[in-house]
């Protein structure tokens, strides 16, 4: 929406563009770490593991750059209407990107771990859990690139799919571990790892949200698809 | 115990809101309003509810049609032959733009304050109570308590009380401007129309003429022309968005400001029009 008219000031423009850029370069870290956080664990890649783990700071550094950047547009050209949406949506973006890193790099760490530890259990489910978040991940960066309100909904709408997929894996894993007790710290890790990816499935969510107001200046329904149905486990007694 | 309290406080501020949209009542309604500069048809099917003590900010590019309607709201409009209203322009129960409405009456109760200070050249006292002696007769005991009343509500009697006999052309741009606004109050209008009042003055008295916005509000409706977009947003509580002589869009101004309904509005606010 008002991609097409430019402002008279093109300083202004050239700025605002200048913001959808660095969040663009700050998602692509984000993408590339969740990315090789993946690769790392589904071929046991020790080294590529480390590299993610060393990226975290360098997209922290990102996060700040970017705040700044918006902040200091706020201060000093005052915007109003879809370019104040802009400027604050970017400010939450970029906090749930951070976050998206985060989790990548502990996906990263629990990977080094399962290294070590001998496990049973078929990482393709975690896989397919991963390669999904991922595409969502890559579409909500797209949106907000493109400041494409359908792609943001169609994120929106798709992180049911990952939440069936981690219910579906976090059973699983409880019938390993009752099964046999030796993969409990194995399980226990692999558990925390589609937790984690199902948690930047949710943080892409936020994204689309966050996009879509951005863009539209509505905001999308506060029921959204929600699939995380493992809370109702946390009565299960292996004793029984 | 501690739970519901925290409901019981948590509801009041709502009964609150319901209180204050009961008194919103509507104090200038514009209906179906057509305005002509001769030929030009300058106002185009103008509907807009000012409401009761509470600001609306006019905006929109030069030649939208916003001064046009403050000179309509007045009826300045009749001191030049060939410019003519049609349609409705409710004070109360009255169309004041209808023939044989008396205009000293009506301009009693809608003051103007313009664009460039225009204080007389005769001393600050003078000043202030020159439109109350048109309208009514009062003791020297009652004009000077009026005097009071209005400068002191235009946030300028601490700095003039003690020089009321002096020159009003002395007075600095913008204690002239709130020496203009204290003219205007002095008569106790219901409306007032400010027509880019800072537009000549500094920031600081700008925002000081912006803090006695506020404080006139509670007293008066206030209805602002503006070409500073902050301004709009920072003292009024609608604002009306005009194009071409056509009243694109009127919202809150929060709405206005942060998600316009109309594109041309988002254009004009951010900056992209032209």
């Amino acid at each position: 929406m008002g991609e097409d008219t430019k402002h008279i000031v093109s300083s202004f423009e050239f700025d605002l563009r200048k913001l959808r850029d660095m969040i663009a370069v700050m998602g692509g870290l984000v993408e590339r770490s969740v990315a090789d956080a993946t690769t790392a664990l589904m071929t046991h890649d020790s080294e590529l593991a480390a590299r993610v783990v060393a990226m975290d700071p360098k997209i922290d550094a990102e996060e700040r750059a970017v705040d700044q950047f918006a902040v200091k547009l706020l201060a000093l050209r005052q915007p109003v209407a879809d370019d104040l949406r802009q400027v604050v949506a970017a400010l939450k973006v970029i906090t749930d990107l951070e976050r998206v890193g985060d989790y990548a790099s502990n996906v990263a760490k629990r990977s080094l771990v399962l290294n070590k530890v001998a496990s049973a259990y078929s990482l393709s489910g975690i896989g397919q859990m991963a390669a999904l978040v991922q595409q969502n991940l890559k579409t909500v960066i797209d949106a907000v690139g493109e400041a494409d309100p359908q792609k943001a909904i169609s994120v929106w709408r798709a992180d049911q799919m990952v939440d069936d997929l981690y219910n579906t894996i976090f059973r699983e894993l409880i019938t390993y571990m009752m099964e046999d007790a030796r993969s409990i710290t194995a399980c226990t890790h692999l558990l925390f790892i589609a937790k984690n990816l199902e948690r930047i499935g949710d943080h892409a969510t936020n994204i689309a949200e966050l996009t879509y107001y951005a863009v539209t200046g509505d905001t999308l329904p506060d029921f959204r698809p929600k699939g995380d149905q493992t809370s109702a486990y946390v009565h299960i007694d292996p004793a029984k | 115990m501690e739970i519901a309290s925290y409901k019981m406080s948590s509801v009041t501020p709502l009964t609150d809101l319901q209180a204050a949209v009961e008194t919103d009542r509507v104090r200038v309604s514009i209906r179906d309003l057509n305005f002509y500069y001769g030929d030009t048809h300058a106002l185009k099917d103008i509907n807009i509810d000012y409401l009761d003590r509470k600001t609306t900010a006019m905006i929109g590019p030069s030649g939208c049609g916003k001064s046009t309607l403050l000179r309509v709201l007045n009826r300045m409009y009749d001191l030049y032959p060939g410019q003519r209203a049609e349609g409705e322009v409710m004070l109360g129960d009255q169309n004041i733009i209808a023939p044989g409405v008396d205009l000293n009456r009506l301009r009693r109760r809608i003051g103007m304050v313009f664009q460039k200070p225009t204080p007389f050249p005769k001393s600050i006292y003078e000043n202030v109570v020159f439109g109350v002696r048109l309208h009514e007769r009062l003791s020297k005991a009652e004009l000077d308590e009026r005097v009071e009343w209005a400068l002191t509500r235009a946030a300028l009697w601490g700095e003039v009380k003690d020089r009321l006999n002096t020159s009003a052309i002395g007075l600095s741009g913008g204690q002239q401007q709130r020496l203009c606004i204290a003219r205007s109050i002095a008569v106790r209008p219901e409306v007032l129309l400010l027509d880019e009042p800072t537009s000549a003055l500094d920031p600081i008295s700008t925002l000081k003429i912006e803090e006695l916005i506020d404080e006139l509000k509670k007293d008066f409706t206030i209805i602002i022309v503006t070409h500073n977009m902050q301004q709009a947003g920072r003292c009024a509580d609608q604002v009306a968005f005009f194009y071409l002589g056509e009243l694109v869009e009127v919202g809150s101004s929060s709405q206005i400001f942060t998600a316009p309904r109309e594109r041309r509005t988002q254009e004009y606010i951010t900056g992209r029009f032209g």
